[in-house]
């Protein structure tokens, strides 16, 4: 993996406070096109924090976040959205009471004459992207409250790919999946890089870290460890990182 | 949400029986069909009861419309249709505000303060300004008061949204103080007469568009809901789903154009009063008086159409808008909502400007009803209001509701007032047993049935 040129994405020295607590605290990290950056650490480490900070669900205190060499300004998650990122969150952030199509097009609906929502239009999209991410989804008239862990994780994944991401964030995308379905999100994700997208993967299982990230970068305590490259380290180094916050010593 | 198209796969599911197969190939709301089977249920115990117990005329045996004295009279369901608008069109709102997990508790004071407001500029402000009887009063009055009721939920929304009051203190607070403003802008007094032409939309027998008019309506509405068949079978041809079978279509449009032409029989079979006769007669001297007297068919009261109007409006804002699906995403889950890119805030500001607005249509019908301004109109309404929508399946938690279920769950409340009024029970305090019972029972029948579909 060679990385050349300007990154994708960089969040450089962003901090960010929760009353007083330091959640983020000066953490600089970047992502290049085809690349996948796992996010480790601890719960509370401040991984979900920083990312939030690109998907504009949070606002930093202070830093830069620069989307192809330029600083952007994210506001809101619909500024992030026109930047082409878009994220996978752990809780899936879906309308429970809303079927898959509405899900899938939340804030993006497509509207036919007069300005109406066309469902029937959404309906047809969606069956189209589930049928390449998840071709045993049949249900396409419940509530997503009816469906299965899995199949929610497939509809929120869907949400992310179908409008041609070019920054994608995923927040333990495989916690609630079975064996199958985390290899069918597994092989996803090495499609979607090999496609040119960057992926911040944020994980806490660390043999899903050395199969499919390239980079890691550690944080703990609000506080960036380091960023490593995944072929260069052993799964022990990153958990001394993760537990210990020791970079090693062949650190990239 | 209810009513998108649901192209379930036609599964093998040849065992049902013919009313499970009936249900499944027209793809009938079931909880609808429930619905509109207790209020058939109340409505014939309230005519038996008349019947059998008091011993009065059924027109269900023969008895003429001069001499029936049940429930089910042209004249009582003509009545009920009128004071079942003002609860039903304010419904629709609450659906809204339930929906996206608020309550509003100040319609029935911003309603009461709103109508006092129109009776002002009517009677004492206007007329000296356009001249008394001035045609234009009357719009000028209800203009002000709709805008008045958007002013007043827009406050409501900002101090929920922006301010982060629970919706519940905000509305408790505006309960009380639009009542008492109510009292204080004319100190206490009552406002009457209105502007005659206001006074129409009230919907009294002059308020009414008469035989000619209901059956224009009535047709239109047999085209639209045609229509709405025939383009829905395009829409799923267009993309490859499942059809509805052509007999399941048929049964559709039989049912719903015979329910929309039967109403108008209905309404149009009850017959202008004798008084009123007898005075149009004199100030048309020219009428021709047919052997048997006069007789002319009332038809739908104007108030009833704007019901019908605001109810098709607000379906249409819930199911095929943007706005509508985000209130079903917000009441769903607000994070998904907000993470989505939708401003949940403004769209709460929204949400009550609309329910104010509906407020103010409410007071509209409900002073010219009356012919009068009062500080007590639309007392307990917003019980009443919250009532019909939660009847009608709208869920406190959030997330779930629909436009047509708080419409009859408001005809099903006001079937219990007039029904109990009419058998005699209609001092009040047995009123409002059965109707506080019929609330609680509803939401109980309600949690049974959802547990049995999951």
């Amino acid at each position: 993996m060679t990385r050349t040129g300007t990154p994708l994405v960089e969040l450089r020295d962003i901090s960010i406070a929760f009353g007083g607590i330091k959640a983020v605290d000066h953490v600089t990290v970047d992502l290049y096109p085809g690349e996948v950056v796992g996010l480790l650490g601890h719960n509370g480490a401040g991984k979900s924090t920083l990312i939030k900070c690109l998907s504009g669900a949070y606002q930093a205190d202070s830093g830069d976040i620069l989307i192809n060499g330029e600083t952007v300004e994210i506001k809101d998650p619909r500024d992030a959205r026109e930047q082409n990122i878009e994220t996978i969150y752990q809780t899936l952030a879906l309308a429970d009471n809303l079927n898959a199509a509405s899900n899938l097009f939340l804030g993006r609906e497509i509207v036919g004459r007069g300005g109406f929502v066309d469902d029937s239009k959404m309906e047809a999209e969606a069956r189209k992207i589930m049928a390449r991410l998840n071709p045993n989804f049949r249900k396409f008239n419940v509530p997503v409250s009816a469906l299965s862990g899995g199949q929610r994780q497939s509809v929120a994944i869907a949400r992310a790919v179908y409008f041609n991401a070019k920054i994608l964030i995923m927040d333990e995308p495989t916690a609630a999946l079975g064996p199958h379905e985390t290899q069918m999100v597994a092989e996803l994700i090495q499609e979607l890089k090999a496609q040119g997208l960057g992926i911040f993967l944020i994980e806490h299982d660390i043999h899903n870290v050395m199969k499919l990230c390239d980079r890691a970068s550690v944080m703990k305590n609000g506080q960036l460890v380091g960023t490593v490259n995944v072929a260069d380290v052993t799964d022990e180094d990153i958990l001394g990182m993760i537990i210990l916050g020791k970079k090693p010593a062949k650190a990239a | 949400m209810t009513d998108s198209p649901t192209h379930a796969p036609q599964a093998n599911t040849t065992k049902l029986g013919p009313i499970a197969r009936f249900i499944r190939d027209t793809e009938l709301d079931t909880r609808m069909l429930g619905m509109v089977g207790a209020l058939l249920l109340i409505w014939f115990a309230f005519e038996l009861y008349s019947t059998i117990v008091l011993g009065r005329p059924s027109m269900l045996l023969g008895a003429s419309q001069g001499d029936a004295t049940g429930f089910l009279t042209p004249r009582n369901l003509w009545n009920l249709s009128v004071q079942t608008s003002m609860t039903g069109i304010m419904a629709t709102g609450m659906v809204l505000v339930i929906i996206t997990r608020n309550i509003d508790l100040s319609v029935g004071s911003a309603e009461g303060f709103i109508g006092m407001v129109m009776g002002l500029l009517q009677v004492t402000w206007l007329p000296p300004l356009l001249g008394l009887g001035h045609s234009s009063i009357w719009i000028v009055t209800v203009v002000v008061g709709l805008g008045c009721g958007a002013l007043i939920g827009a406050f409501n929304g900002w101090m929920i949204a922006y301010r982060g009051i629970p919706s519940f203190i905000v509305t408790l607070g505006g309960l009380m103080v639009w009542r008492g403003a109510a009292f204080l802008t004319a100190d206490g007094k009552t406002i009457a007469p209105l502007d005659e032409n206001f006074s129409l939309l009230g919907g009294a027998t002059k308020g009414s568009v008469g035989e000619m008019g209901s059956w224009v309506v009535g047709v239109l509405g047999s085209l639209a809901i045609l229509w709405i068949l025939y383009a829905g079978r395009q829409a799923r041809a267009k993309h490859g789903f499942g059809q509805r079978p052509m007999w399941a279509e048929l049964t559709l449009a039989v049912l719903g154009c015979g329910l929309v032409l039967g109403t108008v029989m209905i309404v149009n079979s009850y017959a202008w009063p004798k008084g009123i006769i007898e005075a149009y007669v004199k100030a048309n001297p020219d009428v021709v008086i047919p052997e048997g007297g006069l007789v002319i068919g009332t038809g739908f009261a104007i108030p009833v159409l704007i019901m019908v109007v605001v109810a098709i409006l607000m379906t249409i804002l819930m199911t095929r808008t943007r706005f509508g699906r985000y209130v079903f995403a917000i009441g769903g889950n607000p994070e998904a909502a907000a993470l989505s890119g939708i401003n949940t805030k403004w769209m709460t500001v929204k949400i009550f400007t609309l329910m104010g607005v509906l407020a103010g249509i409410a007071a509209v019908i409900g002073s010219a009803r009356q012919n009068s301004a009062t500080n007590a109109l639309g007392n307990l309404d917003e019980l009443y209001v919250i009532a019909a929508a939660v009847v009608g399946g709208t869920s406190l938690a959030g997330g779930v509701g629909t436009i047509y279920g708080a419409i009859i769950g408001a005809l099903v409340l006001m079937s219990l007032q007039t029904g109990m009024v009419l058998i005699g029970f209609g001092d009040g305090s047995y009123q409002r047993i059965v109707i506080g019972v019929a609330l609680v029972l509803a939401v109980y029948l309600d949690n049974l049935y959802r547990k049995r579909i999951k």
